[in-house]
């Protein structure tokens, strides 16, 4: 019997012995989870069990399943019934749902968000049956909020490592790089190059030292890239909070791939909960021999150590993270030689995405085939995304390569909220473009966006509706870009600078039209002339917004006039006589007392005085108060 | 080594294997235009005014930093490339003083030459905030005015990749980054060894030896070796009417390729100091043929009196004859310096061992 069916039939007694004759409930306690209020949940659930013994449970914390703006969430699974999901609850509900199922033997149906099985309650829809879930496909999220992080049996007990078994056990080193090639997973950090490639070109470079300098003491490492440093975006964190086995199967699969003896996690500091997982999951993987000397009684021998990254955006790209875990200020370094060639302490070295290194242990347990059966022609699989902004359904979700905007935004992420109008998706984090209405029917792959002058990135999808300023919008990403480039050279420094200095002047209405050449100008030198992927890419939110939105420049320059009612400078604030019943609100909460009337008098602004805090607009009931004469 | 063959311009040129495009450019004497380079430090890659067309190759390569290889075709010149490096070099304008007729650095700049090569005519089509520091002046030998620092990062890399002392590097990021010391304190609580590399590499007036300020640009250079040590570093001196106002390193130097340690640079001055020695002193007495014993100190007899250098030789052979003579000559030691040449000191030995017939000698390398 090989190590791994034995360690397979380990977890899987471990698994059902766990769950044969207890229920389960789980509290959903990613970051998401955490941040709206799941501490409290897991407190109330334990609570609960506490003051009722006759409650037979573990209380268990899962990873994100995705469906943030339904957090916090809790999960029953009772042996021989389907899995209930509530959500969201609060700690009294908890109570309540908790000693209501188990005691009283009543499922709170109205509360119950879905049934993650198939169809044992007619009146509770099965969880891939809802609009958020239907259209998605989870292949990286395969394990997310379904297996408890913190358990290595879990893991194991879903196909965990059974990828890492086959590439070791019957599989050659290069074959196991071809299956990768064959697959066609291209690189999700950002810039999609091919996986297999990288690992060709690392594998060559690893046997041809190791011919040429028999006595090193290491020939290759494998670098996980979980800095996720894009503002917004948390599609890495939820990975490696909810499953963080499947990242370091991957990087284990990746070294024994290319001949490497090493790996190292540069993960972001700000990520703790992720840390200590991936810190408890690299114990349990030594344990079970799946990490370390000899594994799984093989030859090979692989280890990971986990680095945390101080917090600078530009430590994610490869050259300046290396120059950061060698101890360095992290700035990029200037290709080739590519970390491929020569990386880590001058060694070859392979630098991938978390998401990316996710995806191998299924390319492996399933095949390519299976795999590459998922996405476009040019790109292959599933992608995730952090779909945030101005959309009903937020959160974390995966679809297959090749769908379209318009899907994603009104099926998935169900539409507008407030019967606004979409106006524009930024994909790719803050050095991706923003797409407008015309471009909704796009599919979702890495030519198709690049075309569309964006960039897929590493999975940031921000939707803006008709009270987005455009012009804002560029100006806002300018200022991130600008605070993280390194300093290094002189387009990316000084051209973000007086790029951002010039949108900040149309935003406060000081703009002129020759503004918009020096714009036209500077964009393409930064994009062309920078020496990393950040220069090279932090114009794309000024190019996208000229191409789609340059109307809104003008409106600025031109008029004097910020069209969706943002820009500070640029608009005013009025009363409307007709809905103004005099009611006094505003006028009392005015912080410069801008605002004149007595009680049942129509009120005026003073826009002399007005600082445009927006104020008298949050507080009057009767949506007496415009901007530019508008309601917004 | 093996070679490789590519073409610059149509000009072909062989190069050996390991070269940059730059090193390559430079053989064939094609001029690039470069302010982060240099061919002493490793490339780095951050002005981006090297940057050329290679057939096969995406955008925009650095000229620096691009390996050559055996059949490229390498452009210098093409309206891509003039638009991308007169938008570099007129950004970087955009966050520099302009006054170079009142800066240090005047006619000695790289950036002066290099805008003037781009050629920037006319009003600066970018505009906006410039960095405003207050001038470091902590350190004895030189100042650092970050104002004019368009961070080329050479002096960075001087300091770690020539000197090893990584005594600066940068600090802060986007538009507030800046070359500092530990914690941003003045340079001279840094580890800063005064070897003065970095302000040799700076290209413009951010890093000046302090000697810069009192006096324009030389009128004289003079090629010599370093006094100090045996090591033997070439150094160029630069004068102006008729006294020395600065030293640097020789870079065609093998022995040192211009780095040079603080005394060899910033050491100079006692040269024309009012209080050198410049002829030999002799205790009076002596010059009288008075013994020791004889004299009162307190008298004129102990007086220092300027002589010739013949009179001081010979009162000085004679009364070491005599001591040996009286006392034998192991009563007499020999102290050489490491100040000088390898030849000086073989004559040392030879005036112990064989003149005088002593082992006694040793060298303050030793001690
Ligand atoms: C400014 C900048 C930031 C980056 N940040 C990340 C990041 O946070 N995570 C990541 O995986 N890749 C990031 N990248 C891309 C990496 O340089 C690299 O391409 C990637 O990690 C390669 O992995 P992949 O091929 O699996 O995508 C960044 C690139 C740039 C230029
Ligand atoms: S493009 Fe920006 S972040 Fe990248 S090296 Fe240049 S200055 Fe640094
Ligand atoms: S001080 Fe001089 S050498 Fe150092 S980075 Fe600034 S310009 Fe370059
Ligand atoms: S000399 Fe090549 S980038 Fe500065």
């Amino acid at each position: 019997m090989s190590n791994y069916v034995a360690i397979r039939k380990w977890a899987d007694e471990e698994v059902s012995s766990q769950r044969a004759d207890k229920a389960r409930i789980a509290i959903g306690l990613g970051t998401c989870g955490i941040a709206a209020g799941g501490n409290a949940i897991l407190e109330a659930a334990e609570r609960t069990l506490a003051n009722n013994e006759e409650i037979k449970a573990d209380v268990v914390s899962v990873g994100c399943i995705g469906i943030c703006y339904k957090e916090p969430l809790l999960d029953i699974e009772i042996p021989g019934q389907p899995r209930l999901s509530y959500g969201p609850v609060t700690p009294g509900e908890t109570k309540k749902i908790l000693e209501n199922v188990f005691i009283h033997n009543i499922y709170e149906h109205k509360k119950a968000l879905a049934v993650i099985d198939d169809d044992a309650f007619s009146e509770i829809p099965s969880w891939n049956e809802i609009p958020f879930f239907a259209p998605q496909e989870r292949t990286v999220l395969r394990n997310c909020g379904f297996i408890d992080p913190e358990k290595i049996e879990d893991y194991i007990a879903n196909d965990g490592y059974a990828g890492l078994s086959r590439a070791l056990l019957d599989m050659t080193p290069e074959a196991v790089v071809k299956e990768t090639l064959d697959a066609g997973l291209r690189g999700r950090g950002g810039a999609g190059f091919p996986a297999g490639r990288k690992w060709t070109i690392a594998a060559d470079n690893i046997h041809t030292l190791r011919e040429s300098q028999p006595d090193l003491p290491s020939y290759g490492y494998v670098i996980c890239n979980a800095d996720e440093g894009d503002p917004g975006a948390f599609m890495n964190r939820s990975v490696l909070e909810g499953d963080p086995h499947s990242v370091i199967e991957g990087m284990i699969i990746a070294g024994y791939a290319i001949g490497a003896d090493y790996g190292y996690i540069y993960c972001r500091a700000e990520y703790p909960l992720a840390i200590d997982r991936l810190k408890l999951a690299l114990e349990q993987a030594r344990e079970k021999n799946l990490l370390g000397e000899n594994i799984l009684g093989t030859d090979f021998s692989f280890d990971i150590k986990l680095k945390e990254g101080a917090g600078a955006f530009v430590c994610g790209e490869e050259t300046s993270l290396i120059a950061s875990i060698e101890g360095d200020r992290g700035m990029p370094m200037p290709r080739p030689p590519y970390p491929a060639q020569s990386g880590l302490w001058g060694i070859p070295t392979i630098i991938n995405n978390v998401e990316t290194l996710n995806n191998i242990p299924v390319i492996l347990s399933k095949g390519a085939a299976i795999w590459a059966e998922k996405g476009t022609e040019k790109s292959k699989g599933t992608k995730t995304f952090a779909l945030t902004g101005k959309v009903e359904n937020t959160g974390l979700i995966e679809v297959e390569l090749g769908m379209s905007l318009r899907q994603v935004i009104y099926d998935i992420g169900g539409g507008i909220p407030d019967g606004k109008e979409f106006k524009a998706a930024q994909t790719g984090g803050p050095s991706g473009g923003c797409l407008p209405k015309e471009q909704l029917d796009l599919t979702i792959d890495y030519e198709a966006l690049a075309e569309a002058g964006s960039i897929m990135g590493s999975g940031g999808l921000v939707i803006m509706d008709e009270s987005t300023c455009m012009v804002d919008v560029a100006r806002y990403f300018l200022t991130f870009t600008q605070f993280e480039s390194c300093g290094k050279c002189v387009p990316c420094r000084l051209g973000t600078k007086r790029m951002l200095e010039i949108l900040t002047r149309i935003t406060e209405g000081k703009g002129k039209i020759e503004d918009l050449d020096a714009l036209e100008e500077l964009a393409p030198s930064i994009r062309d002339s920078s020496l990393c992927g950040l220069g090279q890419s932090a114009p794309n939110p000024v190019l996208t917004t000229l191409k789609y939105f340059r109307s809104e420049y003008e409106a600025h320059i031109l008029d004097g006039r910020c069209p969706a009612g943002q820009c500070k400078a640029l608009i005013t604030y009025t009363i409307d006589k007709v809905d103004c019943v005099g009611c006094v609100v505003c006028l009392r909460a005015c912080p410069v007392d801008a605002i004149t009337g007595a009680k049942k008098e129509i009120h005026i602004i003073d826009t002399d005085i007005c600082t445009r805090c927006d104020t008298c607009r949050q507080v009057c009931k009767f949506d007496a108060v415009l901007i530019d004469g508008n309601l917004l | 080594m093996k070679k490789i063959t590519l073409t610059i311009d149509h000009k072909k040129i062989e190069v050996p294997e390991g070269s940059t495009v730059l090193d390559a450019a430079r053989a064939a004497e094609v001029y690039i235009p470069t302010l982060c380079d240099d061919p002493l430090l490793e490339p780095f890659g951050a002005c981006r005014l090297c940057i050329v067309e290679i057939d096969g190759y995406r955008g925009l390569p650095t000229a620096c930093s691009t390996p050559a290889a055996d059949g490229m075709q390498v452009r210098t010149s093409s309206a891509m490339i003039e638009t991308n490096r007169k938008t570099s070099m007129n950004l970087l304008l955009s966050d520099h003083p302009l006054d170079c007729q009142h800066c240090v650095a005047n006619m000695r700049c790289d950036l002066q030459y290099v805008a003037a090569y781009v050629g920037v005519r006319g009003d600066n089509p970018y505009q906006g905030e410039k960095r405003s520091y207050e001038l470091d002046d902590s350190n004895a030998f030189y100042n650092r005015d970050l104002d004019m620092c368009i961070l080329c990062g050479k002096c960075v890399r001087a300091c770690d990749e020539i000197q090893g002392r990584q005594a600066i590097s940068f600090g802060y990021r986007g538009f507030s980054t800046k070359i500092t010391a530990p914690f941003d304190l003045p340079i001279w609580e840094s580890n800063c060894e005064s070897c003065g590399r970095c302000v040799d590499m700076c290209p413009t007036g951010a890093l000046f030896d302090k000697s810069q300020l009192k006096h324009g640009l030389p009128t004289g250079e003079t090629k010599t070796t370093c006094p100090y040590c045996g090591v033997g570093c070439g150094l160029i001196v630069e004068t102006k009417n008729g006294e020395i106002i600065g030293v640097r390193g020789d870079r065609e130097n093998s022995v040192n390729e211009g780095h040079t340690c603080v005394k060899g640079r910033y050491g100079w001055e006692y040269v024309q100091h009012p209080d050198r020695v410049k002829k030999p002193l002799i205790r009076k007495y002596l010059l009288e043929g008075k013994k020791k014993s004889e004299i009162d100190k307190s008298s004129s007899d102990w007086e220092w009196a300027e002589t010739s250098w013949d009179t001081a030789l010979d009162i000085t052979a004679s009364n070491l004859a005599q001591i040996r003579d009286s006392h034998g000559a192991d009563s007499i030691g020999f102290l050489t310096s490491a100040k000088c040449l390898n030849e000086e000191n073989y004559l040392m030995n030879k005036l112990a061992r064989q003149v005088i017939g002593t082992n006694n000698i040793d060298h303050c390398a030793r001690l």
